[in-house]
């Protein structure tokens, strides 16, 4: 047992932290949020050489083999400054390259991850199908010795930055994995709520190249979103951590009635609760993380990440809204960096499943 | 990170859930899987078993029969305890006076009570909180005024947990009631219950049990020699005892205990020929509180690997604990409620014949009296507002 970062993710941790302190502070953000691409290719070139682009890929790739324990420090710190580059997205699509491609693939596709010479996207929401992993509105047919794919997905993030697009779609022998070309698709970019880039995505016989198995693509899904969902789960704590630690601020230095407002019983026993409730969602989000990692099979790997998002789900909207109520009047205001916590944490409790849909999964995994 | 216990603390839970599995009596663990009252007897009975095994007093000194376990063994083995089912090891004798005595006793003390508390040769209850003194204990009025070598006592404490077992009491008591400061001039005094002028009075709690008391001083006289540590100085000790809190105070291996339970009951009960455990609206309480339970556990582990590497005592960390395990029991025994659904109404047989079900019919009163978890040993809201001031620094 042991709860610690070892010193590699500890060091990681720390320069990350040091980088969005100095680089990426609120101000920094918001010229970052209102430039034409919604996100700084100086930052996601400081990622490449920090390594954090690496981090899960294999050492024959140039990445650093880590999994979502060495990620988590990472997702931690993002989630405290509210990074919105398309590092998760990259990372998902490299993933599903790196979990299913062959060789070929894997080294035409990864070293460039690695290195941060090419931003990745996975496309796997399907319009009124929710949180189903199952492809069924993209459909994919053989066209000579390739494929091509037919159809539309949503809320693809990352896709607007992204070269290459990881696509999920229903072959005649079953759901598989596509890599296609982000040239190859029509794309309908847009802010989302917590200020990061997604498209909703036209295929219109856009050329693909089978990744893995035809037909054997669902498991891989379920392996990623499972891994991405511990990752948005560490996120969450850091996004959660600063509410906590900004309201508390707040709470020691407005004044109102002569006296500072955490003086006060009422506002007191809120914070705690929001305090125990962060500590409950970080145990939560180890539990994830490292079953994301070892997991004997499937199903526990299920049940602890479903598990988790539930928990980070019920959190991040009790510390996002009270952080809110705490701050009062301010906490409503664009003007404070506490009410984009509230969008992030708003969307993460529906990324990748709420609250409901993961009970379901808990319940029969 | 690593979630997981060593190899040596699972081969150490793994022999400590052995010696339980074979040195639990059979009637103590029914009684506890069936919600029973338990008499003095049981309570005693299993007090002395693990006395014999030397597993009494973990936490003591070695040399005052203490194990020598590290913080990580002796959760798993409290856990273990409770995932088992024994009977609970009443804590007023082993974890309150004993380390008091450890503390702040005098060699006397020590070689006079230690032992017998180690033997369950004498039975501990405690002499905290009085009609007006609840949360605001400091405000105390049961006092001792010096006489030659004795204090006579006079006054009244109440819900005093298994007073009416008990063959001593430890009590605050107020030796001065001229100073400015309401902390100062309390003192801690050892009362034998035989004592004349001590009258214990049952205070019936809703659920039909008895098992606090109201206990009445007249004229007490209490040898000097059982006071301890220095007089008009015993808001120290009650403050020792507080930072003494034991780190098993999330009662995780119990709870585990009665989920599954619950999850095995509820499998049984139909409705709308669907097993209890297919409704959904059911189930997702039960799955939320299971998540809470796991985050629990897990914290618990997080602030035990802490306080393992930064020998730091746990602080305020216990009062979280409190505050999760308590709502987590609660929530458990409401969740049992509806599980029983119509059986929860019977309560007791009248003319001595039982016409119903005496495991369903020990929920209710469950229910009613885990309300006590979040109000006993410092309120909810008490421990909210030590978080408060002394993690928060509000």
């Amino acid at each position: 047992m042991n709860f610690d970062y070892n010193e590699e993710q500890q060091l990681l941790a720390d320069s990350v932290r040091r980088f969005i302190q100095k680089d990426y502070e609120f101000e920094a953000r918001k010229k970052i949020v209102g430039s034409a691409e919604g996100y700084s290719e100086k930052v996601w070139g400081t990622f490449a050489e920090m390594g954090l682009t690496g981090i899960p890929f294999s050492p024959d790739h140039g990445g650093f083999g880590g999994g979502a324990v060495d990620l988590m420090s990472v997702m931690e710190a993002f989630g405290e400054g509210l990074v919105i580059e398309p590092y998760l997205a990259t990372l998902l699509g490299g993933l599903c390259v790196a979990r299913a491609g062959s060789d070929a693939q894997k080294k035409a596709i990864l070293p460039q991850v690695v290195e941060g010479r090419l931003k990745m996207a996975f496309a796997f929401s399907e319009k009124g199908a929710r949180y189903e992993l199952a492809p069924s509105a993209v459909k994919a047919k053989k066209a000579g010795s390739g494929w091509t794919l037919d159809g539309g997905k949503v809320v693809v993030l990352g896709a607007p930055a992204a070269g290459k697009l990881v696509v999920s779609a229903q072959a005649p022998a079953g759901p598989s994995l596509f890599l296609v070309d982000a040239k190859a698709v029509k794309l309908k970019p847009y802010r989302t709520l917590d200020e990061m880039r997604a498209a909703d995505i036209v295929l219109s016989g856009a050329a693909g190249e089978l990744l893995g198995a035809e037909g054997k693509g669902l498991a891989v899904i379920e392996a990623v979103v499972d891994f991405a969902t511990a990752l948005v789960c560490a996120e969450a704590v850091g996004a959660m951590k600063f509410a906590c630690d900004t309201t508390l601020e707040y709470l020691k230095t407005r004044k109102q009635f002569g006296v500072p407002i955490g003086t006060f019983q009422a506002l007191q026993h809120r914070m705690v609760d929001m305090y125990i409730a962060y500590e409950q969602a970080k145990s939560m989000a180890c539990l994830a993380c490292s079953k994301a990692d070892s997991a004997a099979d499937a199903r526990e790997r299920a049940h602890a990440v479903s598990a988790a998002k539930i928990k980070i789900a019920d959190t991040a909207r009790l510390i996002s809204q009270e952080s809110i109520q705490l701050h009062g009047g301010m906490g409503m205001s664009e003007e404070l960096k506490v009410s984009h916590s509230f969008r992030r944490l708003t969307m993460i409790a529906q990324q990748f499943g709420d609250a409901d849909h993961h009970l379901e999964r808990f319940a029969s995994a | 990170m690593d979630l997981n216990y060593s190899q040596e603390e699972l081969a150490f839970r793994d022999q400590v859930r052995g010696w339980l599995k074979a040195n639990l009596p059979a009637d103590l663990r029914d009684k506890i899987a069936n919600y029973e009252e338990l008499t003095r007897d049981d309570l005693l009975r299993w007090h002395g078993i693990l006395a014999k095994q030397g597993w009494v007093a973990p936490a003591w000194p070695k040399e005052w029969g203490g194990t020598g376990w590290s913080v990580v063994q002796r959760y798993i083995f409290e856990e273990e305890c409770g995932y088992a089912g024994t009977p609970p090891l009443i804590p007023f004798g082993l974890s309150m006076c004993g380390p008091v005595l450890l503390k702040f006793g005098t060699e006397e003390q020590k070689k006079k009570f230690l032992p017998r508390i180690y033997q369950g040769e004498d039975f501990w209850c405690q002499g905290y909180s009085e009609p007006g003194s609840g949360s605001d204990l400091a405000s105390l009025k049961t006092k001792a005024v010096r006489s030659g070598d004795h204090y006579v006592v006079n006054g009244q404490k109440t819900w005093t947990t298994l007073g009416h077992y008990a063959d001593w009491i430890f009590c605050l008591v107020r030796t001065d009631p001229t100073t400015s400061k309401r902390q100062e001039g309390i003192s801690f005094l050892l009362i034998d219950m035989k004592t004349p002028g001590i009258t214990v009075r049952p205070l019936i709690l809703m659920d039909g049990g008895h098992e606090v008391n109201e206990v009445f001083f007249d004229d007490v006289k209490v040898p000097a020699a059982n006071l301890v540590h220095k007089e008009g100085e015993g808001w120290t000790v009650a403050k020792y005892l507080l930072g003494h809190e034991r780190m098993n105070t999330g009662r995780i291996g119990a709870s585990k205990r009665e989920l599954a339970k619950l999850k095995e009951f509820a499998a049984g009960q139909q409705k709308g020929g669907k097993s209890l455990m297919d409704d959904p609206r059911f189930r997702d309480k039960l799955s939320r509180l299971e998540v809470e339970l796991m985050a629990l556990e897990i914290t618990n582990l997080r602030f035990l690997d802490r306080m393992r590497r930064t020998g730091q005592p746990p602080g305020a960390d216990v009062s979280m604990l409190k505050i999760k395990g308590t709502e987590i029991q609660q929530g458990l025994t409401e969740l049992m409620m509806q599980a029983v659904g119509p059986l929860a109404q019977p309560f007791k047989a009248v003319n001595g014949d039982a016409a119903f079900d005496e495991f369903t019919a020990a929920i209710a009163p469950r229910y009613c009296n885990f309300r006590k978890t979040t109000i006993y040993a410092g309120s909810n809201e008490i421990q909210r507002n030590i978080i408060a001031k002394m993690t928060l620094g509000l």
